[in-house]
């Protein structure tokens, strides 16, 4: 699905990601872990594309194609996903319309019919059920006065609605109750299949209760130090990040 | 790849206007210059009664006597009001059948997306084009007769109801009342007429299509709208202009008068040709618009301003009626070198009298953009509400937005509230719409109607569709 190598990226000449190396296969789950600052939130946005952050070495293969050379618009169509660490509010412009025009430009590029009103509110219906979403906030305007919560939910509403290969969920669970982790971890499982695969970035070993990972990397200072199945993240949770920052030292 | 503020600025240079053609049409046309012959010869042609004439040449002695009006915030080089031509009209005239119209004009009508066949039928919208300075045919007067309704050209107005046109014409906007007016009241062409009897309720929205076709000359369109008591009319305005380096003025004069209890929505989808990305060309737009309110009664002005390279207007409510209601919701959009000063004025003159004003200035490229709106509270009127909401949306860091408001309360009973924002198309908002597949252009489009969508969702449905693509196409980029 998705190999991440060697890949090394700055901003104003800072170097914040220092060499990641990873390979995410269909049908898997990993989660990234880490303390504040590591380059989490780095990392998605160099993968979705955001311009700021400069790729200064390294490549990223996504479904066979050079993922770096895709515009941010095009990495999208193809299938990857981003869950917003902060999503954006944008006024004035409906959910269902935002989804609606997402949807068909991804149908676009894949020569595809755009979707019929019937199929498209079929999908809301559904979709919105999944992650337990008021319908009204499927008719308000992109996160405009939502809560905390409510945006992360809306999110993964609109994961399910484009049904991506793969997804980054950047810290997803903070700032949510236990019951709106649930919602989101329930869906978030729902829609796991042999085809698609995930990556949970997350500060907390507590949203992996709920999203259990197959493997689990621990990114500090740019570079992922420590790979392991699901009994890392609970080993991370009982010695604290202070265990990785003393081996670590050197870095 | 994504984007970047650069992006977006060289984007914003490939504003392309899409109605930049020419008719060829044979006109019949005065050569340039005015003085009092040429009102004659105006008024002669279009058959006027004397005191039409009249009207007009005191319009014009006012006129010489004053000066270009510059405090506006827009700057241009001025108008040769000698070098301009003031008549034009296409030279097929008379009482004109839908089948002897000049099949040019048919496709220049095609071109700008208006038929007036069946399928206007069906959409319920009566259409008064107004080409260059002759209406051409106004269509459906035949059902709005049946209810009292007069639609038609002024100059049919004058000729068939002198009785209604004497009795109201320039009761709002007086020969005198500003340069442009005063200009505007000598030498006018032609434009629309309406009157709504009492307790009557259009049924259909009532619509004008302006244009200006002609090289030099000067647009003096006249509209008057009377709503008679109790009555109701929804009246839509849509200009376009050729492309032409040369600068074409457009001075119309609007006046509305509701009556009491009676209401009148004005929405105006106004694309002249703004000059091209050099600032080259371009129409002039000063405008008068006013609308009176007598007791209870309502008017809205809604406004979707694209086009001209200086615009100046200020549709305005005078609320001389006792809880009468004034509404002003604008979007304007500047894009490369147009200079954009409008707002509004509301005078309360009566008790319990209301207005709301909402402006949404959305400026691009190298262009200018101003609130200017005055709320003015007379010593009589107690209980007298504003409210103004006044944003502004940038794009670049090479245009300007600009807020003039001024408020005058001289009612200690008042209420007036005012808010203001200013806020740039943001790169988090871009790339949120990136990521989940839509291109920036796209992404720009969404962002600006929903921004917009206040004012937008005022307008009759089908209007607001066009409207909606006119905000694309003054901010389309060169992009794909
Ligand atoms: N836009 C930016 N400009 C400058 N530095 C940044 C920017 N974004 C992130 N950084 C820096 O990069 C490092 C990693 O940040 P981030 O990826 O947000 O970490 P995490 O998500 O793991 O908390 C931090 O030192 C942060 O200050
Ligand atoms: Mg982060």
């Amino acid at each position: 699905m998705i190999k991440i190598n060697n890949l090394h990226a700055s901003i104003d000449g800072k170097e914040i990601l220092k060499g990641i190396n990873l390979e995410v296969k269909a049908g898997e789950v990993h989660a990234i872990m880490g303390p504040n600052g590591s380059g989490k939130s780095t990392l998605s946005s160099v993968l979705a594309g955001r311009e700021e952050f400069e790729v200064t070495e390294g490549s990223v293969e996504f479904d066979g194609k050079d993922l770096l050379d895709l515009s941010p618009e095009d990495r999208a169509r193809e299938g990857l996903f981003l869950a917003f660490q902060y999503p954006v509010e944008i006024p004035g412009v409906s959910n269902i319309n935002f989804l609606k025009t997402a949807i068909n430009e991804k149908r676009a590029y894949l020569n595809q019919e755009p979707v019929s009103a019937k199929e498209f509110l079929g999908m809301v219906k559904e979709k919105s059920a999944l992650v337990e979403l008021d319908s009204k906030l499927a008719n308000r305007s992109v996160n405009e006065g939502f809560s905390g919560g409510e945006k992360k939910r809306n999110e993964i509403f609109q994961m399910a609605m484009l049904s991506p290969k793969l997804s980054i969920l950047d810290e997803t669970d903070s700032g949510l109750d236990i019951d709106a982790l649930r919602i989101v971890a329930n869906g978030v499982n729902k829609l796991k299949s042999p085809n698609n695969a995930t990556i949970v970035i997350t500060h907390y070993q507590r949203l992996l209760d709920y999203i259990v990972p197959d493997f689990v990397h621990v990114l500090y200072n740019g570079k992922i130090v420590k790979s392991g199945g699901k009994e890392l993240a609970i080993e991370l949770e009982e010695k604290g990040y202070d265990w990785i920052k003393s081996e670590n030292v050197e870095l | 790849m994504a984007y970047t503020e650069d992006d977006l600025k060289e984007e914003l240079k490939g504003k392309e206007y899409k109605y930049g053609f020419t008719s060829n049409i044979e006109a019949d046309k005065l050569p340039p210059g005015l003085n009092e012959e040429v009102i004659h010869l105006i008024s002669a042609k279009k058959n006027e009664p004397e005191w039409m004439l009249e009207y007009r040449l005191n319009a014009f002695r006012s006129w010489q006597k004053m000066v270009e009006p510059e405090w506006a915030h827009v700057h241009y080089p001025k108008v040769d009001f000698q070098s301009l031509s003031y008549y034009s009209a296409p030279k097929k005239k008379g009482d004109v059948k839908w089948e002897d119209i000049d099949p040019e004009m048919k496709a220049t009508m095609d071109k700008l997306g208006i038929s007036m066949d069946e399928q206007k039928a069906l959409s319920g919208v009566a259409v008064d084009f107004v080409f260059d300075s002759v209406s051409v045919k106004t269509s459906f007067q035949e059902k709005l007769k049946e209810l009292g309704i007069i639609f038609c050209s002024f100059s049919e107005a004058v000729q068939n109801h002198p009785e209604l046109v004497k009795k109201y014409i320039g009761t709002v906007v007086p020969t005198s009342d500003n340069f442009y007016a005063a200009l505007n009241s000598a030498v006018f062409s032609d434009g629309s007429f309406c009157y709504i009897p009492k307790g009557v309720r259009c049924p259909m929205e009532l619509s004008t299509y302006f244009r200006i076709n002609e090289a030099n000359t000067g647009q003096f369109e006249r509209t008057l709208v009377v709503a008679d008591e109790g009555s109701y009319v929804s009246y839509l305005e849509g200009c376009t202009a050729p492309s032409r380096d040369e600068n074409q003025l457009h001075a119309a004069i609007v006046e509305l008068i509701a009556l009491d209890n009676a209401e009148i929505k004005y929405s105006t989808v106004q694309n002249w040709f703004p000059g091209d990305k050099e600032g080259k060309g371009g129409v002039y737009n000063f405008v008068t618009k006013r609308g009176i309110c007598h007791k209870n009664a309502k008017i809205s002005w809604t406004q979707v301003e694209t086009g001209s390279a200086v615009t100046w207007k200020y549709p305005s409510c005078i609320l001389k009626g006792d809880n009468s209601i004034g509404e002003f919701y604008s979007v304007a959009v500047t894009n490369h070198y147009q200079q954009a000063d409008t707002g509004t004025k509301m005078i309360h003159l009566g008790k319990n009298t209301k207005s709301t004003i909402i402006s949404k200035g959305i400026s691009a490229g190298h262009s200018n953009n101003s609130y200017r709106g005055l709320v003015q509270i007379h010593k009589n009127a107690s209980n007298a509400r504003n409210f103004t909401q006044c944003d502004s949306l940038l794009m670049g860091d090479q245009c300007g937005a600009h807020t003039f408001p001024y408020i005058e309360a001289k009612n200690s009973t008042a209420k007036i509230e005012h808010e203001a924002t200013t806020s740039k198309i943001g790169e988090d908002q871009i790339f949120y719409c990136n990521q989940r597949g839509i291109d920036t252009e796209k992404a720009i489009n969404l962002i600006v109607n929903g921004y917009a969508k206040e004012v937008l969702n005022k307008l009759p449905m089908e209007f607001a569709v066009e409207a909606q693509k006119l905000l694309e196409i003054s901010l389309e980029g060169s992009v794909g």
